[in-house]
């Protein structure tokens, strides 16, 4: 546990990659193979239990402090983590914590307190609580409420933990990041495994997702300046889903997101689509939610719908027929058994084309069967910039947000790299609004007022409209909580509702209804475009104008 | 019975003696509790503080300003109203302000801390009916850690950055923070070295006979300074500042109350935060107003409503006050005094960056 805790503090002192690394390297070239097995997992984000519910804790805390609950609940507001206030207001340990935890590694401590408290009954749960508060040292008790509440997030990436494992195996870091993906087992064979110098052979998992970046500026004499010949590019829509991958390999067919979750549950009917592609086939693509009326061509459902889907372990049949979801193939990234990444794309097309041969285009048109659920992604095809950018204005009218440009030759990569893939969105709306409410926010930004609600007018009173949280400079948010204190009418907990003074502009994708918010309409990925100085309250945005755009 | 102080526009205002205590507003006649900027203000006809406080407030107010003295303890009367001032702690002079008339006695904190500090005398209890405290670390998670711990820690800091051949910058207000810091350092593990605006007030505090390690001035023109082994003692304004760049590679640590939140720290955007503060942590404002045994309690600047809340379900008469006096700041800006962290009203107050 000490050993992880100097880790974790390690990754939270410094904001350099290389010194992140170094940390990470330490940790687990020393680390027993149990310890770091369990420090991987809960590093690469994988599933966390709740051992013990925050109210529980919040509540033993409040008792052992001799604080009522509702001083912790201001202290949580002020702090901005729950962990962290509850070590800084519990008494100093009684056992000096070096001998305490010395024998406890991570996995004993997983084992003894966060799994053990899962099953226990609630005193038994308070005394494993109660008598571990006294044993561990403050910056102990921040680490181990994270772990037994199933908060625990460091700034590292799945990235950046593949590069260190990768340094002590002596392993490229795209093996590194193949072995990690999916569900990594949390024991002490399989994270000495990890570090093999030879491939597993036969693997499920997927390969690590190529993305692309945002073309900015996204005008044209800029874009085409940038991109060269257009006859270079591959041009697609750039559809409103989630992205996944399909891997076919042996009998076997698993959906992956790009979350590195398996999504097998969430989606059957593209599972068993896909048990028709030959063995050793790889799709990476778009799951999208298309709802197909009894007459008329199918409609595209939007994002929101796919992420209904998405979370479930188990979808009732009401909600697969609500929310039917077809696979829209980019890209092949295993043909036959072979890693075909490097091929350029224009030949990975050709056999994507082959092996999936729907195409999405006449589904939309409506000339498929119904139960068609694979199909390979158009091509928009131009001859110049401007015929591309005239497509790309038919984005929002055709529920998509944008294109993407690929280029021909380029070979399916890992991560970000900039320069083949470029996502070329649409411009986004937007509208001035007023800060309404402000919370505290948490992190770097804890004690500072950065979460706010902003509201539009409806006739000759605000409504809200979206919460945003990010936008603005650090500076900015500073001055921006300054105002907040200072115009503060009332305070209900951490909520502070201010007099309507501060006008910010919001970028948003596009409306929908909404029973949440009073106005009807919530906005679609909102953020702060910039703080509007020059304007008054007054000078905001029409809740008729953002209903039109419904 | 008429309240003995009540705030008005211009300050906490004694009616009964027609004088302010620590006015925000340029007044006839300012009882002061200590020299910080949110309060002692410049241009009020009279000021009276602790003696030992005299050399700091001549700084701060200018050489014209009438200041009027008397020693802690010692009574004076000022229209009536007894007038006696009492060791709060906080900074070298830093007072408690004692009010007594007509069987009524007030006491009004200012700004205070109960750990023991070399630079400034002991806070001291004063019975009173009612007393006027600051709130500014009034939540419990702010509990100092032994100072002999945290100068274990910077020594540490120090030693480690020196060996590395690394300048060590410690960040703290110039007027009290700064002094408290090099009383609590170790002077054996390299030169101490001082901002023009800390070393005024070295000179007033040595003035003062206060005891500090010897402290080195930046030479005039010096192109570089510490030679990687000195403790830089500057303002916050001093960060990303040209005026850092005359000690080649630095660490810089930020000293203050806030440092115990992890969030507050990264924010701040310096490699190394110390809990080292002047005010008094969540224990010994409660300790300090179970001492007073006041019947009443009045909270101002900081968590002032949490505070007053807390007392109440402990049986006490307590509410907040609203004044713009703001404590140690939460503080991104470089003034010595701080800026705003939390305050109960009102509009900022003027803050006086620090000289170069």
């Amino acid at each position: 546990m000490k050993a992880f805790t100097d880790l974790y503090w390690r990754l939270d002192a410094s904001t350099k990659t290389t010194d992140k690394l170094a940390a990470l390297r330490d940790y687990f070239a020393t680390a027993a193979p149990a310890d770091a097995a369990c420090a991987l997992a809960v590093l690469t984000g994988g599933r966390q239990l709740r051992a013990v519910s925050t109210a529980d804790l919040r509540r033993w805390a409040a008792e052992a402090a001799g604080l009522p609950l509702w001083l912790v609940e201001e202290s949580y507001a002020h702090v901005g983590d729950l962990a962290e206030t509850l070590a800084l207001l519990l008494p100093e340990p009684n056992e000096p914590s070096e001998q305490a935890s010395d024998g406890h590694g991570l996995a004993d401590v997983m084992r003894d307190t966060v799994l053990a408290l899962r099953t226990a009954d609630e005193g038994c749960k308070r005394e494993v609580v109660t008598t571990t508060w006294q044993r561990l040292a403050a910056r102990e008790r921040i680490v181990w409420h994270k772990l037994v509440t199933g908060g625990l997030r460091v700034g590292v990436s799945r990235t950046l933990v593949a590069r260190a494992l990768a340094d002590l195996a002596g392993v490229e870091p795209a093996v590194m990041a193949h072995r990690l993906m999916g569900e990594v087992a949390s024991d002490a064979a399989s994270f000495q495994r990890l570090l093999e110098p030879v491939t597993a052979a036969d693997d499920r998992r997927p390969y690590p997702f190529f993305l692309a970046s945002a073309l900015e500026p996204a005008q044209l004499p800029a874009v085409a300046a940038a991109l060269g010949a257009v006859s270079e590019w591959q041009a697609e829509w750039k559809w409103d889903g989630m992205r996944a991958q399909l891997v076919c390999r042996g009998d076997s067919v698993t959906a992956w997101s790009r979350g590195e979750e398996l999504v097998n549950e969430a989606f059957p009917e593209l599972v068993s689509a896909a048990a028709a592609l030959p063995s050793g086939t790889v799709l990476d693509g778009e799951i999208l939610a298309v709802e197909r009326p009894a007459s008329g061509p199918p409609r595209l459902l939007g994002f929101a719908a796919v992420s209904k889907r998405s979370g479930r372990r188990r979808v009732p049949r009401k909600l697969l027929a609500e929310i039917p979801c077809v696979f829209v193939a980019y890209d092949l990234l295993e043909d036959d058994g072979e890693d075909i990444r490097s091929l350029p794309l224009e030949e990975r097309r050709r056999r994507l084309e082959t092996i999936v041969p729907r195409c999405f285009a006449s589904a939309l048109e409506g000339e498929l069967p119904h139960d068609a659920t694979l199909f390979h992604s158009p091509l928009v095809s131009a001859d110049a910039w401007e015929t591309l950018a005239a497509r790309r204005a038919e984005a929002r009218s055709r529920g998509v947000e944008g294109l993407m440009l690929k280029r021909l030759t380029s070979g399916y990569g890992v991560g970000r790299t900039r320069g083949d893939w470029w996502k070329w969105k649409i411009e986004p709306l937007e509208i001035d609004a007023v800060l309404l409410y402000a919370q505290a926010g948490h992190g770097r930004r804890a004690g500072l007022h950065s979460d706010y609600t902003l509201g539009v007018w409806d006739g000759d009173r605000l409504v809200t409209i979206a919460k945003a949280y990010s936008g603005l400079t650090d500076a900015e948010i500073v001055e921006l909580d300054r105002i907040v204190r200072a115009t503060t009418l009332e305070r209900h907990g951490p909520v502070r509702i201010c007099e309507p003074t501060v006008v910010l502009q919001l970028a948003f994708e596009g409306v929908a209804a909404s029973a949440r918010h009073k106005s009807g309409v919530a906005l679609r990925f909102p953020r702060i475009v910039r703080w509007r100085r020059d304007k008054q309250p007054a000078e905001a945005g029409q809740l008729a104008d953002l209903k039109r755009m419904l | 019975m008429e309240d003995l102080l009540a705030v008005t526009e211009a300050g906490l205002y004694c009616a009964a003696g027609d004088f302010f205590v620590d006015p925000w507003r340029r007044v006839p006649r300012a009882v002061i509790t200590h020299a910080h900027a949110d309060h002692a203000r410049t241009g009020c006809g009279r000021y009276l503080c602790a003696a030992a406080g005299k050399p700091v407030l001549r700084i701060r107010m200018g050489s014209n300003a009438v200041i009027d003295t008397v020693r802690y303890g010692e009574p004076t009367t000022i229209n009536g109203v007894r007038v006696s001032l009492h060791p709060a702690g906080h900074v070298l002079g830093s007072a408690q302000v004692r009010l007594e008339h007509r069987g009524q006695t007030w006491v009004v904190s200012g700004d205070y801390k109960l750990e023991a500090d070399p630079t400034c005398a002991a806070f001291e209890p004063v019975p009173c009916h009612v007393f006027v405290t600051e709130s500014t670390f009034g939540l419990p998670v702010y509990r100092w850690p032994e100072p002999a711990v945290v100068a274990a820690e910077i020594n540490a800091w120090w030693r480690a950055n020196r060996d590395a051949g690394r300048t060590s910058v410690v960040l703290a207000y110039a007027l009290g923070k700064a002094q408290r810091i090099a009383a609590l350092v170790d002077p054996e593990i390299g030169p101490i070295v001082g901002h023009g605006a800390v070393m005024k007030l070295v000179e007033a505090y040595r003035a003062s006979g206060v005891r500090l390690p010897s402290i080195d001035r930046v030479p005039p023109r010096a192109r570089r300074v510490g030679g990687g082994r000195a403790l830089v003692i500057a303002p916050p304004s001093v960060l990303g500042s040209p005026w850092l760049k005359l000690f080649g590679e630095t660490s810089v640590a930020v000293c203050s109350g806030w440092m115990t939140v992890r969030g507050v720290r990264r924010r701040r955007n310096v490699e190394k935060g110390f809990v080292v503060s002047d005010h008094a942590d969540f224990p010994g404002l409660v300790a300090a107003i179970d001492a007073s045994r006041a019947e009443r309690v009045l909270v101002t600047h900081g968590f002032a409503d949490v505070l007053a809340r807390y007392l109440r379900e402990r049986g006490r008469d307590a509410k907040p006050l609203a004044t713009r006096f703001t404590g140690e700041a939460l503080g991104e800006s470089g003034d010595d005094d701080e800026s705003t962290a939390e305050y109960n009203g009102g509009e900022p107050p003027d803050t006086q960056p620090a000289p170069p």
